[in-house]
């Protein structure tokens, strides 16, 4: 068993570059030591619109992007035994699966072993009005909220099975970020699910890595204050952990971006709130004793992550729908601008108020100020700054129904003819909207599943 | 030593990540000696201030000493997080900006690009 493993991350989330894998399963490869890739596919609300995929068709409702993000990468990984995890299932596991052996066999690879972990779909299973809600999300009202999905963050351990029962592909839906660069260190190393020491290393590990790039120079990049190699290609993250003590953050080899000190601290603290108590189903991680250490070029050293014993209860993320978003938008531009774009923003809202189309409604100055603003535009109502040359009024609704969202939509092309002077280019549409809010369960009412069987007995 | 106000965004650095209706941002300054003078002038109701307009309630300051690192968590400030915001940036991922536009007051040596 090799002292050093290497972790690469493929994506960051659904929608991340399709060609960034490529060059980080090459530095794997030329590095010759023991790795695997994990895909990180999986936002709060990706998995409600995988479920109205599902819905519509019994084979849909896993990552749309999965076979061409493997495809460049499924026989490399195979040749030098990387395993690869993801929850690109989605709300679909087993048509994933399926939609990876169909590109297995297609590539020459019929042996090839696929393991699904299932059990994270609670939907069915679990009664949420009787749970207790995550703190963040108290103060939301959820009444007249249907629900679309309800899935428990499943940890490390399940995805560490499927690998120690031979799987070269590990299919997830809903899984903790962190536990899929966890679960093949556990597997490698021979971690013991209560070594909160190692967890918490690896947990820190997977943190560093499930947002791609973010690690590596992207939402980094800031020109003439941060400015990075390449931004056009930006190589994607990889761990190199040692049995014990310090892991190093790095990059794949011959791409842009970069990893120092100050990547590296952004992404650490990314979406972190109490640094002693990082919560993963695998972990508690505590990060108050980190130290950082810059070891050469586009490599840092991190040391000091803690770990405490994990929570007794599982995260849950149930998404509803119920409500629709209808959104118009019209330019102004030149002399006088400023003042026909707020009379606009006015005319917008008082139309929608006069129709009672929205239960809330909101008009955004863009080229003044939208998305530090608030609902009531308290920003571009006080502005008192230099006369903006081009100004795009933006109207934004929630409504009961997907026509009253539409007809307030449309207020935004009205304005056309009814107007203020030069008033142009309309766009307008309307989106359901998913809502959602988390809760604990606890861990024993969440069993999970692993089935490894090889690509040509997956149909 | 001469002080001159500047925006953080000259002497720092920072980014946005959101759970639920709950932001946090995190601030590093570039150069580590400007640790202890950030922590004087950074406080969590200035920060909380910065957001008042979007109805935040609560501004949380962890410090991070050994990296140089604050993280500010602040409740209520995503007019119902990403799902149910009206706001084109549902997840605040732009609101690190807001915080780099709040001005400190620097030795004047600091007050210059990085880059």
């Amino acid at each position: 068993m090799s002292d050093l493993f290497l972790v690469g991350n493929g994506a960051g989330f659904s929608g991340d570059r399709v060609d960034a894998p490529i060059p980080v399963v090459r530095t794997l490869v030329d590095r010759g030591l023991p790795a695997a890739m994990f895909f990180e596919c999986l936002a709060e609300r990706t998995i409600a619109l995988a479920q109205i995929e599902k819905r519509r068709d019994p084979e849909a409702g896993y990552e749309p992007m999965l076979e061409r993000l493997l495809e460049p990468i499924l026989a490399d990984c195979t040749r030098a035994g990387i395993p690869i995890l993801g929850n690109f299932g989605a709300a679909n596991p087993m048509a994933a699966a399926r939609c990876v052996a169909r590109l297995a066999r297609r590539l020459g690879l019929p042996a090839l072993r696929i393991g699904v972990v299932t059990g994270d779909d609670v939907s069915a299973s679990v009664d949420l009005a009787t749970l207790p809600v995550h703190e963040a999300d108290a103060g939301l009202d959820m009444s007249a909220w249907t629900l679309v999905s309800a899935n428990a963050y499943i940890g490390a351990a399940p995805l560490a099975q499927a690998l120690a029962q031979g799987a070269q592909v590990v299919v997830a839906g809903r899984t903790s970020d962190p536990s899929l660069a966890i679960a093949p260190l556990m597997h490698h190393f021979g971690w013991a699910e209560d070594d909160w020491a190692n967890l918490a290393r690896g947990a820190a590990v997977g943190h560093l890595l499930e947002c791609g790039s973010q690690v590596t120079g992207g939402v980094f990049w800031d020109p003439g204050f941060k400015d990075i190699p390449d931004p056009a290609n930006i190589g994607f993250p990889i761990a190199e952990v040692p049995r014990d003590g310090a892991f190093v953050i790095t990059k794949a080899a011959d791409t842009g971006g970069l990893v120092d000190l100050r990547s590296v601290k952004e992404q650490l603290l990314y979406e972190l709130h109490d640094p002693a108590a990082y919560m993963t189903p695998d972990v508690v991680m505590d990060i108050t004793g980190v130290t950082l250490e810059q070891r050469g070029q586009d490599r840092v050293a991190m040391a000091g992550v803690r770990g405490h014993a994990r929570p007794d209860r599982l995260k849950v993320t149930a998404c509803y729908e119920g409500s629709w978003l209808g959104e118009g938008e019209v330019s102004v531009a030149g002399p006088n601008a400023l003042a026909r774009a707020r009379a606009t923003a006015d005319v917008l809202l008082e139309r929608v108020r006069r129709r009672g189309l929205a239960r809330r409604a909101r008009a955004d100055l863009i080229g003044v100020s939208a998305v530090h603003d608030s609902d009531d535009g308290a920003l571009w109502r006080s502005y008192d700054g230099p006369e903006p040359p081009d100004i795009r009024i933006r109207l934004a609704v929630e409504s009961a129904s997907r026509d009253d969202a539409d007809q307030a939509a449309r207020e935004a092309l009205a304005m056309l003819c009814c107007g203020t002077a030069g008033t142009s280019g309309a766009r307008w549409r309307v989106t359901p909207r998913i809502l959602t809010r988390s809760f604990l369960l606890p861990r024993e009412m969440v069993p999970t599943e692993v089935t490894v069987r090889e690509a040509r007995l997956w149909n | 030593m001469e002080l001159i106000e500047v925006p953080l965004h000259a002497v720092a650095h920072s980014r946005a990540g959101d759970k639920g209706n709950r932001g946090n941002l995190s601030l590093m300054p570039y150069d580590p000696s400007l640790y202890p003078l950030l922590a004087e002038q950074v406080t969590e109701a200035r920060v909380l201030e910065l957001f008042r307009h979007r109805g935040a309630t609560r501004c949380t300051r962890f410090d991070l000493p050994l990296i140089h690192a604050f993280n500010f968590v602040i409740d209520d400030v995503l007019e119902g997080g990403v799902n149910g915001s009206l706001n084109l940036d549902g997840h605040g991922k732009s609101l690190s900006f807001r915080l780099l536009a709040l001005t400190v007051r620097v030795p004047a040596c600091h007050a210059r690009s990085p880059a």
